[in-house]
């Protein structure tokens, strides 16, 4: 018996490799790539005073964005409080109670219509509905435009993950007789947990650098914002007023702010997932 | 004879628009194994998802006929599925322990998640389940590590604990051992047999040495219909209907 590989197909195997190879290198290098010129541009306008200080006024060098790091977190825990819960709640409703109804299929609908909306109409709506009546910007008409955001993916993401909860499990729930609520409760939920917080994560990643919604309803400030009726500074707005500032010193603070974001992104990320692997993540389990 | 635990009469079930029973009737003995077995899609899982009103969880799934469980129906306006759930406890083919959950916290589930938060009962029970179902010697140094890290026959034996932890009239198996090794197998059917003594079980097996090694009671399903139900012993050696010969004898199955 011939037991060596053909050529033909040692060849289809070693141009496929280099392929699915190159490729994936490719995609990191990108990743890898800006995360470097980041770092590279915004690192020298990185100290303690970025953190701790306001911005100084045009023409005065040195300052720092700490309004709009808190801004930025006011405005993601706010959209959160308003985003995760509605969605949430909605997905558990769509997988577990709406799978095959009219109005299960209708919220869907509108679940994805309202993911293809552009960030700037949203922007607009929570203008109209927020800012005119209040007659200002503010954090509150801010939050509300990104939680708005928020919903679509938060509500998918939530069914997709409890739709992933094999029936096996559910079945066996059931069998101990335990009423559908505390099936869905105190089984299903906690099985799709982690994957469901990895969908809040994500969402939470995505509305992080959203600007356009924020020009019309947060709009910026140089000073601090107290409470949340009043306008807010925020990462991504003032990357975009510094970047097309004229001044040198400016655009190397829009790189920092730039990499300030990825940070908050990241540590958020390494929080959410150190606690749940506390939690949920017991030694030896698969 | 004693009274028994399942009077069923004239159940049919649908998946849709599928009959898979066509009007099956049978009295189950209480602490007495009854086997039940057929080729594959004859319904005999089927009705045991019936004897604990879990085929009705299946988008479309229907049941008709009456079964009673002690004498009182268990269809019927106003009867609880949860509670005669309790009653009925069940063990799945595929051993399915809750992923999120420790060993300990498997076997307690059924009771904690009903309402019982006294540490000390919940401890002595999940003990007495965990000793049932043999598992006790193997995982009592192993409680908080998760249900899942256990090899797929101590995960049986989790699920049969966890069944048996809130204290069932009836334990029903739908093909306990399909999924496990020999060595597995023979724990398994080991423990059915000390089990037997406190409770009444009703087993679906593919396997009929199995049926004949465990059961008092035999039923032989065939395209949903209850083609013979005997005692095990005579089954297996004069069986009564031809088809019956033909199936146990490996003509066709």
């Amino acid at each position: 018996m011939n037991t060596t590989i053909p050529l033909h197909r040692r060849l289809t195997n070693i141009v496929m490799l280099s392929l699915t190879g190159l490729f994936t290198l490719l995609t990191l290098g990108i990743l890898f790539f800006i995360l470097g010129y980041i770092t590279y541009h915004g690192i020298t306008a990185l100290d303690r005073d970025f953190f701790t200080k306001l911005p100084k006024p045009v023409g005065e060098a040195g300052g720092g964005m700490a309004n709009a790091i808190l801004g930025t977190i006011k405005l993601l825990a706010l959209a959160s409080l308003i985003g995760i819960p509605i969605g949430f709640f909605g997905g558990v409703y769509l997988s577990e109670y709406g799978k095959e109804t009219t109005i299960g299929f209708l919220v869907r609908f509108a679940a994805d219509l309202l993911n293809g909306f552009p960030s700037i109409v949203m922007g607009i709506f929570a203008y109209i509905l927020i800012v005119l009546p209040m007659k200002h910007f503010s954090t509150l008409a801010g939050g509300f435009a990104l939680g708005i955001m928020m919903i679509p993916i938060a509500l998918r993401s939530t069914e997709e993950f409890l739709t992933l909860v094999p029936a096996s499990i559910r079945e066996a729930a059931l069998a101990l007789g335990l009423p559908e609520w505390k099936m869905v409760t105190f089984v299903v939920i906690p099985t799709a947990f982690r994957g469901i917080m990895t969908g809040v994560m994500l969402n939470i990643a995505r509305v992080a650098g959203e600007t356009a919604p924020l020009l019309f309803t947060a709009f910026s400030n140089r000073f601090w914002s107290k409470g949340l009726l009043e306008p807010t500074a925020s990462l991504p707005v003032m990357i975009y007023t510094y970047a097309i500032a004229p001044y040198e010193d400016w655009h190397r603070q829009a790189w920092a702010a730039g990499m300030v974001l990825l940070m908050l992104v990241l540590v958020a990320n390494l929080i959410a997932r150190l606690v749940l692997h506390r939690r949920f993540f017991q030694p030896g389990a698969s | 004879m004693s009274k028994p635990i399942f009077e069923i009469s004239q159940l049919h079930a649908w998946f849709g628009e599928v009959h898979v029973l066509k009007g099956i009737s049978l009295s189950v003995a209480p602490r007495e194994v009854t086997a039940l077995i057929g080729p594959s899609g004859c319904g005999k899982s089927t009705f045991i998802r019936c004897l604990n009103r879990l085929h009705e969880v299946i988008p479309g799934a229907r049941v008709a006929g009456e079964i009673r469980l002690d004498g009182g129906p268990i269809y019927g306006p106003g009867i609880d599925p949860a509670v005669i759930r309790r009653r009925v406890g069940m063990v799945f083919q595929k051993p399915n322990p809750f992923p999120t959950m420790s060993v300990y916290d498997n076997v307690a589930a059924g009771l904690r998640l009903n309402g019982m938060r006294k540490r000390n009962v919940l401890d002595e029970r999940v003990e007495r389940a965990l000793k049932q179902a043999a598992l006790w010697d193997e995982v009592k140094d192993a409680l908080h590590k998760s249900g899942m890290s256990l090899s797929g026959g101590q995960q049986q034996r989790l699920c049969i604990a966890r069944a048996l932890a809130v204290d069932p009239e009836v334990l029903l198996l739908d093909e306990p051992t399909s999924a496990l090794d020999p060595i597995a197998t023979g724990r398994i059917e080991e423990l059915l047999r000390e089990l037997r003594e406190s409770y009444t079980i009703v087993i679906v097996t593919h396997n009929m040495q199995q049926a004949a090694r465990i059961s008092d009671k035999t039923g032989f399903f065939l395209l949903g219909e209850l083609v013979e139900f005997d005692i095990t012993s005579k089954m297996f050696t004069n069986p009564k209907d031809s088809r019956t010969e033909d199936y146990i004898t490996g003509r066709f199955g």
